[in-house]
């Protein structure tokens, strides 16, 4: 028995300096940008903390939300940008067209904005086909249109054959926050009860299918959609509501990942709960990927209090964009900035966050 | 996905524990996992926090990825960097560390290394570009090395002449020799590689009882195949047995695959050595491709450097490979070493043990038990 306690006093020790190495900043040391700065995890947060904070700091920016908040005068607005770069363009469930309007009308919602007017900047290749440009300028028409958003402004450039993908695209939106709306990870308390809009890592075993070189065929489509109608009525509903994100790129285990630290709080998940569709279990499964870590482009994840969960989850099913939602974990005191899954087999593990891209396992 | 849930049952999962206490009882015993998607699966599903302290779980060699020298990938590199050449690769290759870096960097130096998910999409990329060289990285146990195998007959048949294999191929007798030869060995048993047996089947560890008088049972992938497979280790023991026996009926055959072995046979002849990650030079524990197919050997059509690099000598690979130390037991663990700058190989994949036990394990055992309490 001494032996037990023993090794566990050791490996809490090693467990306790781990913790401590985690929290220094993340430094910078790669030469050269790999795709890992891209993909959304701790890379990328490096990338974030060492380049652009330190050069463009400012208190919006200190935030490191989707967006920033801006006071003008009496009101506030959210801003926010996003890039499109997603290959292939056309995927089932929606076009790198839905995706430009509804990453950037969503980022707005997540900071209890309603969504406004949009910029979107194109950046063509010498030689991309007019009627695919014009499919993909229709789908963004009828996106805001559908957002109830109006793209106001945007610009043009061409450049060289082979000096781009075909095509990307920017979109940067504006939106207003109501007076008295407080959103934001100081606000979350132990006891508070995380909730998911749908079904989660559709969008991207979509698309990731949709390149066609996993000689892999099942029936899954992207979940892209305008989150702002959804948004109101969860806040009507729950008023109280603490926090909101898009887990969009690293998906709900790296937002939860970002709540965890920036609360330090953990982040208790219920994998018995977690909404997956059975395909995308499947292909998950195929591939070794986690579906925690695939990306979504039409949910939300929202921590509200204990008292209002009930409410904020019959809001979200009511809508059509919420029909799936379900509780899928609670916020506890402890293990601080861990997130901690229950395994549906009755186990625990840790879901950190994520290095560099999911790369798919060998056997 | 019915299928999958049938083998996750928490209720069918807690029968198994109680009687895995029971058979147990006061006693202590140290089993060795040897595939790397049994360590996978440990962790994903948690299931060293549903296990009895005294019963515990050691991970062995069965990690490809981790198993590579820090030379080969040098050499992989190299070839990936010869002007004309797309080299390809398995995803959790890409970031294994060699002594100058690993192929993420050199692809982002401006090599073309592509990921694959089989060697076939390999050969599709040859036969798609008739002007490039394209070269497969090819990595695993008696698992994956069928598919290079048919890859290999395929791009014969067909004469894709741009193709070659650059082979790194190993078996998994031999480190479990090494493992069961090593002084500081203290193990009861073993799980048996379940995906390696559906092809070389359950009769090459028969070793394993007979020489070294340990139990091995065949176990598959999923949570409910490893609890079952402890509860035979445990009943062979309690009822003084010791065997080989298997619990992945379902897939593997005590025979294996003998059409696949005969296509190893064609393709492959056996290393005289190689040498293995943290366990050193094993003879004979390595394929190679047959002189007849030398014009798809791409050890022969590049120039590959082939300079042995010494592990670094913080890396404790080696012990935790053979079960010696835990993960975290290794000096480096955790703070030198992490998955975004992984010192040893067990780092890389999520097969790895260290890497397994920092993404997933990293809990303190009674903050498991507390919250695994509070949500039954």
């Amino acid at each position: 028995m001494t032996v037990t306690s023993a090794r566990d006093g050791r490996e809490s020790a090693v467990l306790e300096r781990i913790e401590a190495f985690r929290r220094r900043r993340p430094r910078l040391t790669d030469e050269v940008v790999t795709l890992a700065h891209g993909a959304g995890g701790k890379a990328s947060a490096a990338l974030v903390d060492a380049l652009f904070l330190d050069a463009f700091a400012n208190e919006p920016l200190s935030e490191l939300a989707d967006g920033a908040t801006i006071q003008v005068g009496t009101s506030r607005l959210a801003f926010s940008t996003d890039s499109f770069v997603v290959a292939p363009r056309t995927f089932p469930g929606g076009s790198i067209g839905h995706l430009a309007v509804h990453g950037t009308v969503n980022d707005l919602a997540m900071l209890g904005a309603r969504p406004a007017w949009l910029s979107s900047a194109f950046v063509l290749e010498e030689g991309f086909p007019m009627a695919e440009l014009r499919d993909i300028v229709a789908d963004m028409a009828s996106a805001a249109a559908a957002a109830e958003v109006a793209i106001v402004t945007g610009d043009t450039k061409v450049v060289n054959r082979g000096a781009a993908d075909g095509m990307y695209v920017t979109t940067a939106g504006v939106g207003v926050i109501p007076d008295g709306r407080v959103l934001g990870p100081e606000l979350v308390r132990p006891g508070d009860v995380v909730l998911v809009s749908g079904t989660i890592a559709d969008h991207g075993m979509a698309v990731m299918l949709a390149r066609g070189d996993l000689a892999l065929e099942a029936d899954i489509r992207s979940d892209t959609a305008p989150l702002g109608g959804l948004v109101a009525d969860l806040l009507a509903a729950a008023p109280g509501t603490r926090w909101l994100r898009d887990p969009t790129r690293g998906g709900v285990g790296t937002v939860c990942n970002e709540l965890a630290h920036s609360t330090e709080l953990a982040v208790v998940l219920d994998e018995r709960a977690l909404p997956v569709a059975p395909a995308v279990t499947g292909a998950c499964d195929l591939l070794g990927i986690d579906p925690l870590y695939v990306a979504n482009e039409g949910k939300v994840v929202a921590v509200v209090p204990p008292d209002q969960a009930d409410a904020a989850l019959a809001a979200m099913r009511a809508h059509p964009f919420g029909r799936d939602a379900a509780v899928i974990g609670e916020i506890r005191s402890e293990p601080e900035r861990i997130v901690v899954l229950l395994t549906s087999f009755g186990g625990t593990r840790i879901v950190d966050m994520l290095v560099g891209d999911p790369l798919p396992r060998i056997c | 996905m019915k299928f999958v849930d049938e083998y996750r049952d928490p209720a069918a999962a807690r029968v198994l524990v109680a009687r895995i206490r029971e058979l147990a009882g006061e006693d202590s015993f140290k089993f060795m996992e040897v595939c790397g998607g049994h360590t996978h699966t440990i962790y994903r599903h948690g299931i060293e926090h549903v296990l009895p302290q005294n019963v515990e779980l050691v991970h062995g060699p069965g990690c490809p990825v981790c198993v590579i020298p820090m030379g080969r990938v040098d050499d992989a590199i190299a070839v990936a960097e010869t002007p004309g050449v797309i080299f390809t690769s398995f995803g959790d290759m890409m970031r294994v560390p060699g002594g100058h870096g690993n192929l993420l960097e050199a692809k982002a130096r401006g090599a073309d290394v592509r990921f694959v998910y089989s060697p076939l999409d390999a050969l599709r990329i040859a036969v798609e570009h008739p002007d490039r060289e394209v070269v497969f990285f090819a990595v695993g146990f008696e698992t994956t090395a069928p598919s290079t195998a048919v890859t290999l007959l395929r791009a014969r048949d067909a004469d894709v002449r741009n193709f070659s294999v650059f082979c790194n191929h190993v078996t998994i007798v031999p480190p479990l020799k090494a493992i069961l030869e090593s002084p500081d060995l203290r193990l009861d048993g073993f799980l048996g590689p379940g995906h390696v047996s559906t092809v070389v089947g359950n009769h090459p560890y028969r070793f394993v009882p007979a020489q070294y008088g340990k139990p091995l049972v065949t176990a598959g992938f999923e949570p409910l195949d490893i609890l079952q497979a402890i509860v035979m280790l445990l009943t062979q023991i309690r009822e003084g047995r010791c065997q080989v026996e298997n619990q992945y009926t379902r897939i593997v055959r005590d025979e294996g695959n003998p059409r696949a072995l005969k296509m190893l046979a064609e393709v492959f002849e056996l290393r005289p050595h190689f040498e293995w990650r943290g366990l050193g030079f094993i003879s004979q524990s390595a394929l190679k491709l047959r002189p007849e197919l030398a014009p798809w050997d791409a050890e022969l059509r590049f120039a590959v450097p082939g300079v042995r690099v010494a592990d670094p000598k913080a890396c404790q690979c080696g012990e935790v490979l053979k079960g010696v130390i835990k993960p975290w037991e290794c000096k480096v663990f955790g703070t030198a070493c992490t998955p975004e700058t992984p010192i040893g190989t067990c780092m890389v994949s999520s097969e790895g043990a260290c890497a397994a036990y920092y993404n997933f394990g990293r809990l303190h055992r009674e903050a498991a038990v507390t919250l695994g309490r509070a949500s039954a």
